[in-house]
């Protein structure tokens, strides 16, 4: 290859995110202590964009209709623009990167939908370990069938309800580093999530994991 | 360990020379400073070397040696080798690049425990590992990878960093205190390394020096005229404020002005507060010693600036208001308004005299309260009446004050709102006194109508047998006092009203008084077009270096990484801009990080507890001055 790094992208697997949309996972390695993960989610759907500014439009076009003020109008325009470009600056994320540099440190940045970048930089002394992690997670999407059920069961008894309402939350995993004083290397003094816009699956996180495993124990 | 070597950008294209910088201890990395050029006399070098290390504090050394060799110049490396001997170190780096190819190239030579130098040259090359599976490679293999076991093979990174970003920026949180080389990280030190070596960039390569050396500087000094001007200037102009602060300082202190009533008057005015508050600030950014430290530094300058800024536009509303006499018509309407106010109160109180809202009162009470306030509103309008001769000419005179700054400006309208509502605050006083005593005696006659007491040693209420004689009375003076209180309450309820309009147009402009002061100007500035000064962290890219296909596939390069300074931001969101290199620190950061501390006008009390005090007819003071407190 021309750089002379190894660069390979997602293989024969597709990996998703915890709500079912397709992700891909780059993995770039420069040398034999320095790697570099890059997790990209789905770009902005311009279906959903216009669908939105459809909406907002028509329903202006209606209050305009009824009130005959033309501020209505201008609002609306207005406020569709302002809300996309707050929506692509600082709402959706393009693509997150985890730089891991052995006995230097890692590099955790996200980048946003516009170009703008957020990153940073954890140095080795203070990273005391990268793990997964689980958590409990509530569903917002109600696609199964048993909570389906659970929403016509609540007129009933109680007990199926809080049964059926434990189905609703689901257990997740995520990527993080742990941190340590420096002065106390025992104990952990804070958590740093990774990918947290992107919420890759299980086998995604155990490849980076297992990558990020092999440079810690080297340096 | 992977040793680190951290080069300066300006030095990628330097002549072949020594390497000067700093072993970090501990971490296994070089900062490389400077470049120093053939020819030099390796007892010149040395001495200069002792000289910086002294002016500067850092612990500077020959680091090993740079050859980049031009086109003709052959042989240097059996020379650069035995230079090595003449520059007696632990670990002995030899850095080399080729013209017109990107990579680096970096051996490295060890001593043993005798002092000799051991041939045992660590090639340092990436690190193998089966990346290069991809790649063609010739058959000559010189890299060694892992599975041929042939020594340790230590990886080396060379991180590229930009020698005046990291020398001008200052890297967040600041530490204080003097911090422990052993726990310290990497990166605080290397910053920390840069800065202090100033001394080490005076001299450049075409000064007649001892020494010839490549940095940052090397292209010429950078400086400003019109900062060095101004440094010149400033001494003599702080020795005169100084001079003149201590004699204003004097003044005030004198046994005339110290007097306790004057104490008292000026405590309550702002503007006494804000003048002493200014002559502190000035006092600060006077003083004739310069500020070391950081944090001193941009106190002093955010207080410069602000005053600055304050005085500017003091100047500015003193010459719009003086344009046109805009002052004396401000003072010719100033009479008819207090008038006016006056007249409305006055009808306010002929309506509670009468019935107001339907309200039957108790006419007695009624007529007594009522007639007792209107005689003291009365009071005060005729003393304001006695001096609406003199007040276009007192206006005029104490309006030219906001020269001094727009803050004066605000304060002095806080103190003219609060002279002119006095009889405002007086009648409140009056109305919540009466209040409170009514509260406090219908609580205390409820108990013993209960047959109960207040136990002051125990702080509660007992039981308590009262004889028939103090029963009746209390009964008769709880049912007056009951029967009394609708009235009071109600002229309480609506001076208390006016007192806090009164209250809540003065805080704001406390408040925008203190906003003026402490709002860290200086370092705006600094973050919005100096941004990367303020630095938080850093910011790593690799660069993946270009071969070209001709060369067999050669190895001896080690990974190559930038960083470049980007601002210091605590949640992860800071804007970097695509092009620059610096990440400016968040706005919020800077705010909270840089704020001067100054007498905040906050509500001591939180709202539950003003009501309470509402309620029970407490008088409430609610903006309260903080003593400045010098950090």
């Amino acid at each position: 290859m021309q750089n002379g790094d190894q660069h390979y992208s997602m293989e024969d697997e597709t990996y998703t995110d915890i709500d079912g949309k397709a992700i891909s996972l780059e993995c770039q390695s420069h040398s034999g202590f320095c790697r570099e993960f890059t997790v990209s989610s789905a770009k902005v759907s311009i279906g959903r964009v216009m669908a939105y500014t459809c909406a907002v439009w028509l329903s202006a076009y209606i209050i305009f209709f009824v009130t005959e003020n033309t501020a209505v109008l201008s609002s609306a325009i207005i406020i569709t623009l302002v809300g996309m470009m707050v929506h692509i600056h600082f709402v959706k994320v393009d693509h997150e990167t985890l730089l891991i540099i052995g006995s230097l440190g890692v590099q955790v940045s996200s980048s946003y939908a516009s170009g703008r970048e957020s990153t940073d930089f954890i140095e080795m002394g203070k990273i005391k370990d990268i793990v997964i992690n689980e958590a409990i997670h509530m569903v917002r999407k109600i696609k199964d069938m048993v909570i389906n059920e659970a929403i016509h069961m609540v007129r009933k008894i109680k007990d199926i309800v809080i049964n059926e309402a434990i189905h609703m939350q689901t257990v997740i995993y995520y990527l993080c580093i742990l941190l340590k004083d420096p002065s106390d290397p025992e104990a952990v003094s804070s958590v740093v999530p990774l990918f947290q816009s992107s919420k890759p699956r299980l086998n995604c996180l155990v490849k980076v994991y297992k990558s990020c495993q092999e440079i810690l124990a080297k340096c | 360990m992977v040793l680190k070597i951290f080069f300066p950008q300006c030095c990628n294209k330097a002549d072949s020379g020594l390497l000067v910088g700093r072993w970090i201890p501990g971490q296994n990395s070089a900062v490389v400073l400077a470049v120093i050029h053939y020819p030099f006399i390796p007892g010149q070098v040395k001495q200069y070397i002792h000289q910086m290390r002294g002016q500067s504090g850092v612990d500077l050394t020959v680091l090993g040696s740079w050859s980049m060799p031009k086109e003709g110049q052959e042989g240097m490396e059996s020379f650069l080798r035995d230079l090595s001997t003449i520059f007696p170190q632990g670990q002995w780096l030899q850095l080399s690049r080729e013209m017109g190819k990107i990579g680096f190239r970096c051996h490295v030579l060890t001593r043993d425990q005798n002092g000799k130098l051991v041939q045992q040259e660590k090639e340092l090359k990436e690190d193998g590992g089966g990346e290069k599976g991809g790649t063609k490679r010739g058959g000559g293999e010189k890299e060694v990878e892992g599975e041929e076991g042939g020594g340790e093979k230590d990886k080396v990174i060379f991180i590229h960093y930009e020698q005046r970003k990291v020398m001008l920026s200052q890297l967040h949180p600041i530490d204080n205190g003097v911090p422990d080389p052993q726990t310290e990280s990497q990166l605080p030190q290397v910053f920390g390394t840069v800065c202090q070596s100033e001394p080490l960039f005076f001299l450049d390569k075409y000064d007649d020096g001892p020494v010839k050396m490549t940095h940052w500087q090397s292209e010429g000094r950078e400086g400003s005229i019109i900062v060095e001007l101004m440094k010149q200037a400033s001494t003599p102009v702080c020795l005169l404020t100084t001079w003149m602060l201590t004699l204003w300082t004097s003044l005030c202190s004198s046994r005339i002005l110290n007097m306790r009533t004057m104490r008292f008057i000026s405590s309550k005015l702002s503007t006494c507060l804000q003048l002493s508050y200014r002559t502190e600030h000035l006092q600060t950014v006077c003083s004739p010693t310069r500020a070391t430290a950081h944090n001193h530094f941009m106190r002093k300058a955010n207080i410069f600036v602000s005053f600055f800024v304050d005085v500017s536009l003091g100047l500015l509303l003193v010459s719009w208001m003086y344009r046109e006499n805009r002052i004396g018509k401000l003072a010719n309407t100033l009479v008819p308004a207090a008038d006016h106010v006056a007249k409305e109160l006055e009808e306010l109180l002929q309506w509670l005299m009468g019935a107001p809202a339907g309200l039957k009162m108790n006419r007695a009470l009624d007529q007594v309260l009522g007639r007792f306030f209107l005689y003291h509103i009365h009071l005060w309008i005729s003393y304001i009446h006695l001096m609406s001769p003199f007040i276009e000419m007192i206006l005029w005179y104490v309006g030219l004050s906001a020269c001094l700054g727009l803050t004066f400006a605000l304060s002095l309208l806080s103190d003219i709102t609060a002279l002119l509502t006095f009889h405002i605050y007086f009648v409140y006083v009056y109305g919540a006194r009466l209040y409170c005593m009514t509260v406090y005696g219908l609580s205390s006659l409820w108990r013993l109508f209960r047959g109960k007491k207040w136990n002051v040693l125990r702080q509660r209420v007992d039981s308590c047998s009262y004889d028939l004689d103090q029963l009746f009375i209390g009964t008769l003076l709880f049912t007056i006092l009951l029967f009394l209180l609708p009235t009071t309450a109600l002229y309480y309820l609506v001076f208390t009203l006016l007192r806090l309009v009164v209250v809540m147009f003065q805080g704001v402009l406390h408040l925008s008084v203190d906003f003026i002061n402490s709002f860290p100007l200086f370092a705006m500035g600094l973050r919005l077009f100096r941004s990367y000064r303020l630095a938080e962290g850093v910011k790593f890219r690799v660069l993946v270096r270009n071969q070209e296909p001709s060369t067999p596939h050669d190895d001896t390069y080690p990974t190559h990484v930038s960083f470049t300074v980007f601002l210091l931001d605590k949640p992860r969101h800071v804007y970097v801009s695509p092009t620059s290199q610096i990440n400016p620190l968040k706005v919020s950061s800077v705010v909270q990080t840089y704020r001067t501390p100054t007498y905040s006008c906050y509500p001591k009390d939180s709202w539950l507890a003003l009501c309470k005090k509402l309620f029970l007819g407490e008088l409430i003071y609610p903006w309260r001055h903080k003593t400045t407190k010098i950090d």
